[in-house]
């Protein structure tokens, strides 16, 4: 079953689409608290955040730093703009892999759908040297991790 | 170096499009890619250098000629990060279904709690 939908959105963004068998406050209690987070934001199995601080206010951190459990890892950091429990928020982010990538601005929204949640995710396309970096990463490390990667980029706080 | 943004700059006119389109058939000249478009040589060449700029395309030199080439290899990159963030997303997501799942399973338990 696909659930998710992926498009871009004229020529600088990609909206994702996901429906949650659970109601938004729920689904938005998922993406600020981090002992919610850290139970579902790893990318591949094997890999887990032992650092997931979320201050979920605006001007409010974020930082995860991820771990693949054999000394590899990497980390984001970022900065909540506007949080509207439980239907919006709006943040930026960059990776850190070492270098920092450009600056990602996302917007997530949360919105009732009969007894669950459509959430849309609203984030800029990175740009070709920061895409490169990711998939040179991917192919020096294994795809998976880059999966990683990609996912810390575009994840929602 | 191409870039992501001016790809899809690029991508967003339906002329530059179209131009593609045709590259995909083979290589073209200015001249050739000027005539189903009913437009002038000057104005083509205005949008290849768009295409150019982006990485979309690629131009040689051939006596006073620059035919123009697609390059696969900028459309195909897009269309691999794309594959790979929504597999990413795909994998992540459905772990948060089984978050989901538990939160849901407790409120209820809750709920059934305080209507006793």
């Amino acid at each position: 079953m696909t659930k998710l939908t992926l498009k871009t959105e004229g020529d600088r963004f990609v909206v994702v689409a996901r429906r949650f068998a659970a109601a938004p406050e729920a689904v938005y209690r998922a993406h600020v608290e981090p002992r919610l987070i850290q139970k579902w934001m790893l990318g591949p199995d094997g890999w887990t955040m032992p650092v997931c601080i979320n201050e979920a206010r605006p001007g409010g951190k974020i930082r995860y730093e991820w771990s693949d459990g054999k000394g590899g890892g990497f980390y984001l950091t970022g900065e909540f703009v506007e949080l509207k429990p439980f239907s919006r928020i709006v943040h930026v982010e960059r990776m850190h892999l070492p270098d920092p990538t450009p600056d990602n601005h996302i917007v997530t929204t949360f919105e009732k759908d009969g007894t669950g949640t459509l959430m849309t995710m609203r984030m800029t396309l990175p740009d070709e040297a920061t895409r490169a970096a990711m998939l040179q990463t991917g192919m020096e490390r294994g795809m998976e991790a880059s999966y990683v990667r990609l996912e810390v980029m575009i994840a929602a706080g | 170096m191409p870039n992501l943004d001016a790809s899809f700059s690029a991508l967003a006119d339906p002329t530059r499009r179209a131009i593609l389109a045709r590259l995909a058939l083979g290589e073209a000249t200015v001249m050739e890619l000027a005539q189903p478009f009913e437009m002038t040589q000057p104005a083509v060449s205005r949008h290849l250098k768009v295409l150019a700029d982006a990485g979309l395309i690629l131009r040689r030199v051939e006596g006073t000629k620059r035919p123009c080439r697609l390059a696969p290899d900028a459309v195909a990159s897009i269309d691999e990060w794309l594959a790979m963030l929504r597999k990413a997303l795909a994998a992540n997501y459905d772990r948060l279904d089984g978050v989901l799942a538990g939160m849901g399973a407790k409120k209820h338990a809750t709920r059934r709690k305080d209507k006793r």
